[in-house]
């Protein structure tokens, strides 16, 4: 064990960074552990390097991280940058890897701020070259400045249209907008609509980006069903239905996005109680108001315990660090209460379009319950037809279905397949999504070489067997 | 009773619906037995899974050589069996040496097992070894080998079994676990809670719960459960067709068709039989990593993509238990410390002719249960007289 410290952040985004700050700001010793190589998390991706033009392409909103990432830099956090969480033990103890080289420390209390996770966008012809998320396609943005040209983009929510706005900006606007939430969605959604007033300046914010969108003419279309994405080698042409009509746009990269669901493979690892939301059709960590989660070691800050986006995120993070300085008797549970009360009170207002948005821009039934010869597991090539068969056979779960047709058991560790599989095998099975359950998470949480496990620990040579 | 409760007759019951479990339901089904098989979870949920696959002759306690080898003669033509290859690639498993220490302990190997009779272990030089397996370290002078042994696909085998027993008619009931046993004059009443099945015969297949049903039977054999653990890496371009072992350290590495590498040989987590868990022990898979690295210097790169553990039992001569129980009509075999898989086929026709034939085609002595029966000579009058009433 070669560092113990009172708490341990993963991910420095603005959950974790704002929770660092916050455990630090009570005199805990604070170890951030990150992936990227500066802190910012996936919204502020790279921020404190970024270029003026850059900067004037991703907008206001990106450099608000600027802020945060420097009143990093001047606190008493332990900063681990380049680090590769593999391993999460229930008693606080963490593998990382770090230029090739395994080491553990250990957390009296320890925040995962790990964040979401794009959906999985199952739709024909999504695994070809060319076809990448909308979360991708902004990290080349973010870090190498690169643009996609003739794109389009397909799928709903506010990321699509704030990347749409993007390209604009940067002169390569998309060829056209192919979005699947329905009027009936949008109808739906409208009950939602006067809690929501709360968040108006995020619901101004987002017709803005539309209007501007239409001011540089790029098509929308909306309801769009039987997507399939085209090409032999790489990606040439997208069809679709919308209106009534039969669309084909000819294209060099198609660009999708469903929203962004919890990353649950650290939470899974430890074991920790998580349940499905209907509301947002997907699975998320079980925590109370203050982020702690089923095991007392544990809280959990922003999208990582539900989508609520980076503002919700960073005073999710201020309330789970409370939280752990609590636990680990640096305030009392009285101070603990009486600090966070303010900030909850401007999370849950923060949190009231969250309704409106996930009614107005849920995941389409094509998604939800691909077609049949749709490629779900893309590391080993298994379609939803096969899942569907498998249940047939008698499948119940997950962890089952590796057995039948390995499922998720290539490199990705079953990101991208695992809650389609759950959302195929409930409707198949006719049980609850909870009960179905998920695939079981082990570490490696991330691949690491056999030189960085062996590195974990100087064996001793073993004793020649006489 | 329980209104959901159903009642079955059959001529002989299955405890476990693991590999050795459904093999013997599967021969004792050929040969016109009605059988039911009771299994806790799912069938082949636990060692016949997570088992590393591998085919092998190759250095069996002395004991195990003619059952294994018979088993072996099975794998050859699986297909005829089951209808189905369970993904058996039959090409070699050898056991490296990299001192003269080590060779010189795998050549008296070879001859104990010629002693007995078999020819199939052969010492091979540093140079057929780099022929057979280029991608071994130079550090390795020599190696044990048995050409045709090789590695299957559990899941793939498990699947296979089970459709095969299906087809012919054994019943399966899964997902509740054993309650209780008792006699029913000449009968074994099973019931668990969903179903009660009575049966002249019955077998203990339970592997990792076998001494517990074993005890439920009145027969108290010293079992141990333990987690070996496996890890297996992302798909390399293809360098090897066998499994290498090495003599005086835990290794067992294989790459499948597929491309992925498999790496286990015996180093254990934590097991929890109650609850179906294991947890891993990450300074025993570094063990492991580093030596797989050692003997396969290829592999300082490879990416490890998952890790897991099976729930096994071991005794603690580190053989099986095949053969008859304390009481009546009881037959247990299981206990095969990590080292069952290559011989489910043969172990479920011996135990079918133990309970048609009364007599096995195939020495197995050393695996009497009664080895241990000191102490169940001890405890089983009193658990009798608990059956009896």
């Amino acid at each position: 064990m070669n560092d113990q410290f009172d708490i341990i952040v993963i991910g420095a985004g603005p959950a974790g960074i704002s929770a660092a700050l916050e455990a630090d700001h009570h005199g805990a010793s604070v170890c951030l552990l990150d992936e990227q190589a500066s802190a910012g998390g996936q919204i502020y991706r790279n921020v404190s390097q970024s270029t003026p033009a850059r900067t004037k392409v991703l907008g206001s909103d990106y450099l608000k991280g600027e802020q945060l990432v420097r009143d990093l830099r001047n606190s008493g956090v332990v900063h681990r940058t380049g680090v590769t969480v593999w391993k999460v033990g229930q008693d606080g103890t963490i593998a990382y890897s770090k230029e090739e080289f395994a080491t553990q420390i250990k957390g009296r209390h320890v925040i995962i701020a790990n964040g979401a996770t794009e959906r999985s966008t199952p739709l024909p012809g999504w695994t070809k070259p060319g076809a990448m998320t909308v979360g991708a396609a902004q990290i080349l943005m973010k870090s190498a400045g690169i643009v996609p040209t003739n794109a389009v983009l397909i799928g709903s929510g506010p990321l699509l249209y704030l990347v749409a706005q993007q390209l604009v900006t940067a002169g390569a606007p998309p060829k056209a907008l192919v979005e699947t939430q329905t009027k009936t969605d949008l109808l739906r959604a409208t009950r939602h609509l006067v809690p929501a007033l709360k968040g108006w300046k995020q619901l101004a914010k987002g017709l803005q980006l539309i209007a501007a969108i239409r001011m540089a003419g790029v098509p929308r279309f909306t309801g769009a069903t039987n997507i399939a994405i085209h090409g032999d080698e790489k990606v040439d042409r997208v069809s679709f239905e919308a209106n009534g009509k039969n669309h084909s746009i000819q294209v060099t990269s198609a660009l999708l996005h469903q929203g962004v669901v919890p990353n649950t493979q650290i939470t899974r690892s430890i074991g920790l109680k998580h349940i499905y939301s209907g509301q947002q059709h997907c699975f998320h960590p079980v925590t109370d108001l203050f982020g702690q989660s089923s095991n007392i070691v544990f809280s959990i800050a922003g999208d990582g315990a539900g989508i609520g986006g980076a503002k919700v995120a960073a005073l999710s993070g201020k309330i789970s660090a409370l939280n752990a300085v609590c636990q680990i008797g640096k305030i009392p549970k009285s101070k603990c209460e009486t600090l966070a009360a303010p900030i909850l009170k401007k999370r849950s207002a923060e949190l009231a379009i969250r309704p409106f948005l996930d009614a107005a821009y849920p995941p389409p039934a094509d998604v939800l319950r691909p077609a049949d010869e749709t490629i779900i597991c893309r590391c080993e090539e298994v379609t939803a037809g096969n899942i569907r068969r498998f249940a047939s056979l008698g499948c119940k779960g997950p962890n089952q279905a590796k057995s039948f047709g390995r499922p998720g058991m290539g490199p990705c560790q079953g990101r991208y397949c695992g809650l389609t599989v759950t959302q195929i095998l409930a409707q198949e099975t006719k049980q609850s999504h909870d009960v179905v359950g998920a695939y079981r998470i082990r570490a490696p949480l991330k691949p690491i070489t056999l030189k960085e496990l062996a590195s974990l620990e100087t064996p001793k040579e073993p004793e020649t067997v006489k | 009773m329980n209104p959901e409760s159903s009642s079955t007759t059959a001529e002989t019951v299955i405890i476990g619906g693991g590999l050795h479990g459904l093999s013997t339901a599967l021969h004792l089904a050929m040969r016109g037995m009605k059988v039911v098989v009771l299994e806790k979870d799912r069938v082949g949920r636990h060692a016949s899974s997570a088992n590393a696959g591998g085919v092998r002759r190759l250095g069996r306690a002395l004991p195990e050589v003619p059952l294994s080898v018979a088993s072996a003669k099975i794998w050859q033509d699986i297909s005829d069996l089951l209808d189905d290859d369970c993904g058996f690639v039959s090409s070699y498993q050898v056991k490296l040496a990299d001192t003269d220490i080590h060779l010189d302990q795998l050549r008296d190997r070879a001859k104990q097992v010629r002693a007995i009779g078999f020819e199939h272990e052969e010492m091979i030089d540093q140079q057929t070894l780099r022929d057979l397996v280029p991608a071994v370290s130079k550090e390795c002078i020599g190696a044990l080998a048995v050409k045709g042994d090789g590695f299957a696909n559990p899941f793939q085998t498990v699947r296979a079994f089970y459709t095969k027993c299906v087809d012919l008619g054994v019943v399966f009931h899964q997902g509740h676990g054993v309650e209780t046993i008792t006699r029913f004059a000449d009968d074994w009443v099973v019931r668990t809670a969903k179903h009660t099945v009575t049966a002249r015969n019955l077998v203990n297949c339970s592997g990792a719960w076998g001494g517990k049903i074993a005890a439920m039977l009145g027969d108290h054999l010293p079992i141990e459960v333990r987690a070996p653990m496996l890890m297996i890496t992302e798909k390399m371009p293809h360098f090897m067709d066998g499994v290498a072992g090495a003599q005086g350290i835990p290794l067992s590495f294989k790459q499948f068709p597929n491309g992925t590498v498999l790496i286990g040989g015996g180093n254990v987590g934590q097991a929890y039989p109650e609850t179906n868990e294991t947890a891993l022990d990450y300074q025993g898979l570094a063990l492991s990593a580093a030596t797989a690295w050692r003997y396969f210097p290829i592999m300082e790169n490879a990416k490890i993509v998952r890790c897991w553990a099976g729930l096994e039992g071991f005794m603690p001569d580190n053989i099986p238990v095949i053969g008859k129980g304390y009481q009546d009509n009881v037959f247990h075999s299981f206990g095969y410390s990590a080292h069952g898989y290559q011989m489910a086929p043969i172990c479920g026709k011996i135990l079918s002719e133990l309970i048609i034939d009364q007599e096995a085609s195939l020495p197995i002595d050393a695996f009497d249960p009664a080895r241990f029966r000191k102490n169940s000579r001890e405890n089983g009058s009193e658990t009798l007289e608990k059956f009896a009433s």
